[in-house]
């Protein structure tokens, strides 16, 4: 049996109290809290086993090597990945997609090559394509979405033909929307486009598997799911990897290097340069195993059931718009809304006075606001520590605030 | 202490100097991407002294508060006086405690109003 108040107890931050109230954290979307395990696990690294890794041949080193590559291993049987050497560590999300946009399109894209987004993208897969847009030649094109904040797979039918790349959110970090990737990068693959998936917001509540949704590359960050910052992956398929150049060049992603050039190490060396974050690595091991613990498949119920429950919740309030798929078997995690007369920021400046942390603004995706209409919402996502009483208590402070701004009546 | 005052919340309900000027000096927009406020500033500066400010737009109470203060302040006053009014002088007149955070919307008003100065010094300048 799922159960958030027990998983709650895990995690030491959310005892504390905020304005003299407890905390409900509901800005999970943003960045997850960490349980007592993933801290401990970084504490003990530190203490006792901190060294630089595949490099000295002394016991910290080997140990640091050790937990670095079982960290790598772990991940790697995470998302379904056959081998470990597939699994190249990042800073984060963002640096995996801009080490994919510019290390790809250098080694395969021809000028005039046509990258294939959608408008429920977050900046970190929008941007780096305008900065290789800078350089290269590029036809960068927007999958729009439907009414109902879906993925509309006719129009993105249309955008594939010719397309090289297809890279995409598994799930928006604005409408909650599950994209159906096996099917979509089933799409993309007839038509000749190479797949990459940003699992930012799906890492921490869906079962990943790379094999069943078929795509090419997967990106994710640590401290999205209860693991910590600094650490995210990029996962690609062995044979993609070994034909990509270096992204950043520096220690440990080469071979051989003399007073005029240097030949770079296999994958997924080639593409860490420099002395990784170990500690972060192994804080990820601990949140992977964590989550495992409870069963991705247990997470993913109770975190469209939470997301089911706050959007019917909020749909009940009169003057609150949510956006997002009506159906709550297509949303996860997360609710957007707007609240009339009560502006996003003071909504959110309202609520942390009760001790509740919700996101406001355009939550890096600008465009998406932009197809959407409106210029900020406030944004509630969930984790495995939140319930349904967190929602509860979202609903009451909400209902505070809008006496506070006497908000209209919704306008039928 | 809680920031929506029923001083601010006066202001954003029932916005001071909401609106267009006649024959405007200076026309400027002033917008907050990260918030999506948009504030647009219209003002008449005659003889050294801004005979008129107005302004329109959306946001967040406190940076719409801030734009109505801020509005009610600046009226008639020297342009001497206008480039000394400081940051610290717009949020001492919005009377809240901020955080770092809603600082930002506190002063886009502000800065909206020396963006329009600029703009009126500069087009000066080259008459």
């Amino acid at each position: 049996m799922f159960n958030p108040t027990s998983i709650k107890a895990d995690f030491p931050i959310l005892s504390r109290q905020v304005n003299n109230k407890p905390l409900t954290y509901l800005d999970n979307a943003a960045t997850s809290q960490k349980p007592e395990a993933v801290l401990q696990a970084m504490d003990e690294f530190y203490r006792n086993h901190n060294a630089n890794p595949n490099r000295g041949v002394h016991q910290l080193g080997e140990d640091a090597t050790a937990q670095f590559e079982s960290a790598r291993q772990a991940i790697a049987r995470f998302i379904g990945a056959t081998d470990a050497k597939e699994v190249v560590f990042t800073k984060g999300t963002t640096e995996a997609i801009n080490l994919f946009a510019h290390s790809w399109t250098k080694r395969h894209l021809p000028d005039g090559g046509v990258i294939v987004l959608t408008e429920m993208e977050h900046h970190a897969n929008i941007v780096p394509w305008y900065l290789l847009a800078e350089e290269r030649q590029l036809e960068i094109r927007f999958v729009k979405i439907t009414d109902d904040g879906l993925l509309d797979l006719a129009d993105l039918k249309q955008k594939l033909v010719g397309a090289n790349v297809l890279s995409l959110a598994h799930v928006s970090n604005v409408l909650g929307t599950v994209n159906p990737v096996p099917q979509i990068a089933e799409l993309a693959h007839d038509a000749g486009a190479i797949v990459v998936l940003d699992a930012a917001q799906s890492a921490s509540r869906l079962p990943l598997d790379v094999k069943k949704f078929g795509v090419d590359f997967l990106a994710f960050s640590g401290h999205k799911m209860l693991g910590p910052t600094g650490i995210g992956v990029l996962w690609g398929r062995a044979d993609q990897l070994a034909e990509l150049p270096p992204f950043l060049g520096g220690g440990q992603m080469i071979q051989e290097v003399d007073l005029t050039h240097a030949t770079y190490a296999e994958p997924p060396y080639r593409f860490e340069a420099g002395t990784m974050p170990v500690a972060e690595a192994v804080g990820l091991h601990a949140a992977i195993d964590y989550l495992s613990t409870l069963s991705m498949d247990s997470i993913a119920t109770h975190e469209e059931e939470l997301a089911a429950y706050a959007a019917e919740r909020l749909n009940a309030m009169p003057g609150v718009t949510v956006y997002g798929p009506t159906n709550p078997a297509l949303r996860i995690g997360l609710v957007s809304f707007t609240v009339d007369g009560v502006h996003a920021h003071d909504l959110a400046t309202l609520l942390d006075q009760d001790g509740i942390a919700i996101r406001s603004g355009h939550h890096c995706a600008q465009p998406l606001h932009k197809v959407l209409g409106v210029a900020a919402t406030a944004r509630a996502s969930f984790s495995v520590y939140n319930s349904q009483q967190d929602v509860d208590a979202l609903i009451t402070g909400i209902e505070s605030a809008k006496k506070v701004f006497n908000a209209p009546a919704k306008t039928a | 202490m809680n920031i929506y005052q029923e001083n601010i919340l006066d202001h954003y309900r029932n916005p001071r100097h909401y609106g267009t000027v006649p024959e405007p000096t200076f026309s400027i927009d002033e917008h907050n991407p990260l918030c999506g406020d948009q504030l647009h500033f219209e003002g008449r500066i005659e003889g050294r002294r801004l005979a008129e400010l107005k302004f329109q737009g959306g946001g967040c109470a406190i940076s719409m508060a801030a734009a109505s203060i801020l509005a009610e302040r600046v009226q008639e006053k020297s342009l001497r006086e206008l480039n000394t009014f400081s940051d610290a002088d717009m949020l001492e007149a919005l009377g809240v405690p901020l955080s770092p955070t809603r600082t930002k919307c506190g002063l886009l008003a502000l800065s909206g109003v020396r963006k329009g100065l600029k703009q009126y010094t500069e087009t000066n300048a080259r008459n």
